[in-house]
C-alpha cells in the first residue's frame, strides 16, 4: 500500500507515508497501522478458512463424497471451523476496523496503549501461525469445539497441544484489544463529547470489549487445564482419571456462547452507523441501541448451557438456560426495528455498504428467528447436531458477520486508504455475495429438517439436491469475496480515485475532522465533540470533493 | 510516542514520561489504572476457571478434600500467608513513598518487597520438594511413599482410601502454580522498578508504573489469602 500518496491538505503527510520501511510498520505503535497489519492477516485467515470451506463444498457433490478420505474431511472441516472462529469472525471487526476507527471516533491521537496494542497483534500472529503449524504435523479432526476425551485422548498427536496453545495466544490477544477499548473510550475523549456523543459503534465496541475481558480468560484457563490434561493426566477432564468432560464442556461455552456476541455486537456497531448515513437520517432510537449492546453482552453470559441441551446437565438448568436464551431475542430485535425506523421516509442511498447492509437485515433476521428454534429446548433436541445448527450459526457468522465486516471495509475504506473503490464492482459483490449466501445455506436448513448430521463425510442420498445447490452456491458466494478483494485492491493503483475527507457525508469525528487518509496524529488539532447523527451540518460540494461542514471549509 | 507532549493551559508542563497520545500526567495515571484494573478483572476470572474446578470437585468428592488435605502443613501456608500479607504492606508503602518522593524510603520498600516474595517461594519451595520427594503427584502419576503415609493420622490410616486422589493434587498444584507463577512475574516487576527508582525516575508528578504493579502484587496477594483457607483449613 505503499503507492498511496495523498496529502489532503493535512501537513506532513498520512500516516501511510510519515515513515517509510518494513522496520517503520512492523515496529508501529499507530494504530492505524496496527488496524491495517491485522486487516491483511485477517483476510489472508479467511481465504484459507475459505480454501477449506470449497474443498468441503466439493467433497459432499456426491452422497458418498470422494474428493478426500474421511479422515482428511474431519480434518478439513475441524481447521475451517477454528480458523474461521478464532482467527477471522472473532477479531476480524474489533481487531481490524476497530483499531482503525476507534481513536478516530473517539477524536484522540491513538488507542490508550499503542505498545499493548502492538503486542496484542504479535499474539495474534502467533496464534494464526500455530493454527497452520497444526496442519504440518498432521491436523485436527476433533472439531473446532475440541470436546475430551476424543479430543485429549493418549494416542493423539502434536496438532491438539499446538492448537490449544494457538487458541490460548489468540484469546490473550483479544483481552488485550478489549483493555485498551474500554480504558480509550472512557478517558481520551474530548472533554465536551459526552457517552451519549458517542458513534453507535463505540458502544458495540464497548460492550464487546466488556465480554472479551470477562470470558477469554476462562477460554485461556480451559486451554491451559487440557494442555496440562494431555501432558500429565490431571483427572480434571478425562473420565479415565477421575475428571469430568462435561466441566470441559461448560468451561468452553462460557466462553464461547459470549464469543458469538464478540462476533454481532461490533457487526451490529457498523449497521448502525450504515444504515443512518446512507438513509441520510439521524439515527432512530440512539439510546435503545445503545443500551441493547450492552444488555446482549450481560445477557450473553448466562446463556452458555443451550448447547448443552443433550449433554446430559440437569433439566431445571435446560429449561432456566432456554428462557435466559430466548431473552437475547428482545434486545435484538430492539436493535433491528430501530434500523428500520431509521430508512422509514429517509433518502435511501444504495451505495455498496448500504447494500451489504441492506442483505444484513433479510440474514440477521433468518439467523436470529432460527436461533430460537434452537433455544427452545423441545425443538433443539431433534435439531442438535444436524444441518439446521450449521445453517442457523452460518446465517450469523458468515451473513450477518462477515457481511457487516465488508460493508464495514467499504465504508471505512476511503478512510484507510485514500482511495474510492469501484462502485460498479462493489454493487457487483454485494448482489453475488447476497445470492451465493443464501444459496449455500438455506438449503442446509432443509437437509438439517430432514434429519442430515453435521459433520459427517458423507450422507443419505435424499439430500443430494440440497447438497449440490449448496455447493453450487458456495462458489457464487466466492466469487463475489473475490470480486470484492480485487475492487478494493484495484483502486489502490493508478487509476484509482482519490477520496475526499468526507465523501458519505457522515458526521462522526473521522469523517468530518480528519483528513483522508488521516495524518499520523490523526487530528491536526484536537477536535471537539460533535453529534455523531447529526446531518444537517453538512453540505454535499460534488461527488468528488464530497462533503464539508456547513459552516465552514473542508476539514 | 515520540515524547513531544502537547500542553495545555492549566496541566504541569510536560514530563519526560508523558506519552504523546495522553493530555496530562493526570489523565495517563487515570488511564492507566482504569486499564490495570480491567486486565485483573481479567485475571480474576482466569483463576475463576481454577476455583470453579476446585468448587465442582468438592461437591463431588468431598471425602477426596478432606482426606487429602491433611498432606498439607497449615503452619508452612500460615507463614506465607503472613509474608505475603507484609508484602502487600511495602507494596503500599512504596506507592507512598514515591507519592511523598522519598526517594531512599522508595527503594527501601521496593526491595522489601522483592525480598518478602522470594521467601514466599523458598517456603512454597520446600512444600513442593517435600511433596514430590514423597510422590505425592498430581492426577494419574500419585504414588505416595509408605513414609508419608505413615505421618497421617491414625483414624484416617484405618479409613478407606478415596479413588482419584491425585485429582485433589492436580487442583492444588494447578491453582498454588499459577499463582506462583504470578508471584514470579511479579518479582519480575519489582526488579524493574528497583532499577528505574535506583535512576530517579519517580516522584510525585510520575508514580504510575509503583503504583499498578502495586495493584497487580495486591491482586496476587488476595489470591492467595482465598487459596490458603480453602486447601490448608477447610
Amino acid at each position: 500500500m505503499s503507492a498511496v500518496e495523498h496529502g489532503a491538505g493535512a501537513g506532513g503527510g498520512s500516516y501511510l507515508t510519515s515513515e517509510r520501511g518494513l522496520r517503520s510498520w512492523l515496529l508501529t505503535v499507530d494504530h492505524k497501522r496496527i488496524g491495517v497489519m491485522y486487516l491483511g492477516v485477517i483476510v489472508g485467515t479467511l481465504i484459507l478458512g475459505g480454501v477449506f470451506a470449497l474443498a468441503l463444498r466439493l467433497h459432499l457433490w456426491n452422497p458418498a463424497g470422494g474428493l478426500v478420505s474421511n479422515d482428511t474431511y474431519n480434518k478439513l472441516f475441524t481447521l475451517h471451523g477454528a480458523v474461521m472462529v478464532f482467527l477471522f469472525v472473532i477479531p476480524g471487526i474489533p481487531s481490524a476496523l476497530g483499531n482503525f476507527v476507534l481513536p478516530l471516533q473517539v477524536g484522540a491521537k491513538d488507542v490508550a496503549f499503542p505498545r499493548v496494542n502492538l503486542l496484542s497483534f504479535y499474539l495474534y500472529l502467533a496464534g494464526a501461525v500455530l493454527f497452520l503449524v497444526t496442519l504440518v504435523v498432521g491436523g485436527l479432526d476433533t472439531g473446532w469445539t475440541l470436546y475430551p476425551p476424543y479430543s485429549l485422548e493418549g494416542s493423539r498427536g502434536l496438532g491438539i497441544l499446538i492448537a490449544l496453545v494457538g487458541v490460548f495466544l489468540a484469546g490473550f490477544s483479544s483481552i488485550l484489544t478489549g483493555v485498551n477499548f474500554i480504558a480509550t473510550i472512557h478517558k481520551l475523549r474530548p472533554p465536551d463529547m459526552g457517552w451519549f456523543d458517542l458513534p453507535l459503534f463505540l458502544w458495540a465496541l464497548y460492550a464487546t470489549a466488556i465480554i472479551q475481558i470477562l470470558a477469554t480468560p476462562v477460554l485461556g484457563i480451559t486451554a491451559a487445564l487440557g494442555f496440562m490434561e494431555r501432558i500429565f493426566h490431571l483427572g480434571i477432564f478425562m473420565p479415565e482419571y477421575g475428571g469430568d468432560p462435561v466441566l470441559f464442556q461448560h468451561f468452553f461455552w462460557f466462553y464461547s456462547h459470549p464469543a458469538v456476541y464478540i462476533m454481532i455486537l461490533p457487526a451490529m456497531g457498523i449497521v448502525s452507523e450504515v444504515v443512518s448515513v446512507f438513509s441520510r437520517k439521524p439515527i432512530f432510537g440512539y439510546r435503545f441501541i445503545a443500551m441493547s449492546s450492552l444488555a446482549i453482552a450481560v445477557i450473553g453470559f448466562l446463556v452458555w448451557g443451550h448447547h448443552m441441551f443433550v449433554s446430559g446437565q440437569s433439566r431445571w438448568a435446560n429449561v432456566i438456560f432456554s428462557f435466559l436464551t430466548m431473552l437475547v431475542a428482545i434486545p435484538s430485535a430492539i436493535k433491528v426495528f430501530n434500523w428500520l425506523a431509521t430508512m422509514y421516509k429517509g433518502v435511501i442511498i444504495l451505495k455498496t455498504p448500504m447494500l451489504y447492509v441492506l442483505s444484513f437485515f433479510a440474514i440477521f433476521g433468518v439467523g436470529g428467528l432460527t436461533g430460537l428454534f434452537l433455544g427452545a429446548l423441545a425443538t433443539d433436541i431433534p435439531l442438535h447436531d444436524t444441518y439446521f445448527v450449521v445453517a442457523h450459526f452460518h446465517f450469523v457468522m458468515v451473513g450477518a458477520v462477515m457481511i457487516a465486516f465488508l460493508a464495514g471495509v467499504h465504508y471505512w475504506w476511503p478512510k484507510m486508504t485514500g482511495r474510492m473503490y469501484d462502485e460498479r464492482l462493489g454493487t457487483i459483490s454485494a448482489v453475488l455475495v447476497f445470492l451465493g449466501f443464501n444459496l449455500t445455506f438455506i438449503p442446509q436448513f432443509l437437509s438439517g429438517i430432514g434429519g442430515m448430521p453435521r459433520r459427517y463425510a458423507t450422507y443419505a442420498a435424499e439430500f443430494t439436491t440440497q447438497n449440490r445447490v449448496s455447493t453450487v452456491g458456495a462458489f457464487v458466494l466466492t466469487a463475489g469475496l473475490v470480486i470484492a478483494l480485487y475492487g478494493l485492491l484495484a483502486s489502490l493503483g493508478r487509476s484509482g480515485r482519490r477520496a475526499p475527507a468526507n465523501p458519505w457525508g457522515a458526521a462522526s469525528l473521522e469523517w468530518s475532522a480528519a483528513a483522508s487518509p488521516p495524518s499520523h496524529h490523526n487530528f491536526d488539532t484536537p477536535p471537539r465533540g460533535v453529534r455523531p447523527y447529526d446531518f444537517s451540518v453538512l453540505r454535499k460540494v460534488s461527488e468528488e470533493a464530497g462533503w464539508v461542514n456547513a459552516g465552514g471549509e473542508a476539514p | 510516542m515520540n515524547g513531544t507532549a502537547t500542553t495545555r493551559p492549566g496541566s504541569a508542563g510536560p514530563s519526560p514520561f508523558l506519552a504523546g497520545h495522553f493530555r496530562s500526567m493526570g489523565e495517563q495515571l487515570d488511564t492507566s489504572k482504569l486499564g490495570l484494573w480491567l486486565f485483573l478483572a481479567s485475571e480474576l476470572l482466569f483463576f475463576g476457571g481454577l476455583f470453579v474446578a476446585y468448587a465442582v470437585y468438592r461437591a463431588n468428592h468431598p471425602e477426596l478434600f478432606h482426606y487429602a488435605h491433611h498432606f498439607l502443613d497449615w503452619r508452612m501456608g500460615g507463614l506465607n500467608t503472613l509474608v505475603l500479607i507484609g508484602s502487600s504492606l511495602t507494596a503500599a508503602w512504596a506507592v507512598r513513598s514515591a507519592q511523598l518522593g522519598r526517594q531512599g524510603e522508595l527503594r527501601l520498600m521496593l526491595l522489601a518487597t522483592l525480598l518478602l516474595a522470594s521467601l514466599f517461594l523458598v517456603v512454597k519451595y520446600f512444600e513442593y520438594a517435600h511433596k514430590l520427594h514423597h510422590g505425592v503427584f498430581w492426577g494419574a502419576a500419585y504414588h505416595p511413599s509408605e513414609e508419608i503415609l505413615a505421618s497421617l493420622p491414625a483414624a484416617l490410616r484405618a479409613a478407606p482410601v478415596p479413588a482419584h486422589l491425585g485429582t485433589f493434587f492436580s487442583i492444588y498444584f494447578l491453582m498454588t502454580g499459577l499463582h506462583g507463577i504470578h508471584v514470579l512475574v511479579g518479582m519480575g516487576l519489582y526488579l524493574w522498578l528497583i532499577r528505574r527508582a535506583g535512576r530517579g525516575h519517580f516522584g510525585p508528578g510520575y508514580y504510575v508504573p509503583v503504583d499498578a504493579v502495586a495493584l497487580y502484587w495486591h491482586l496476587v496477594d488476595m489470591i492467595w489469602i482465598f487459596l490458603f483457607p480453602l486447601f490448608y483449613l477447610i
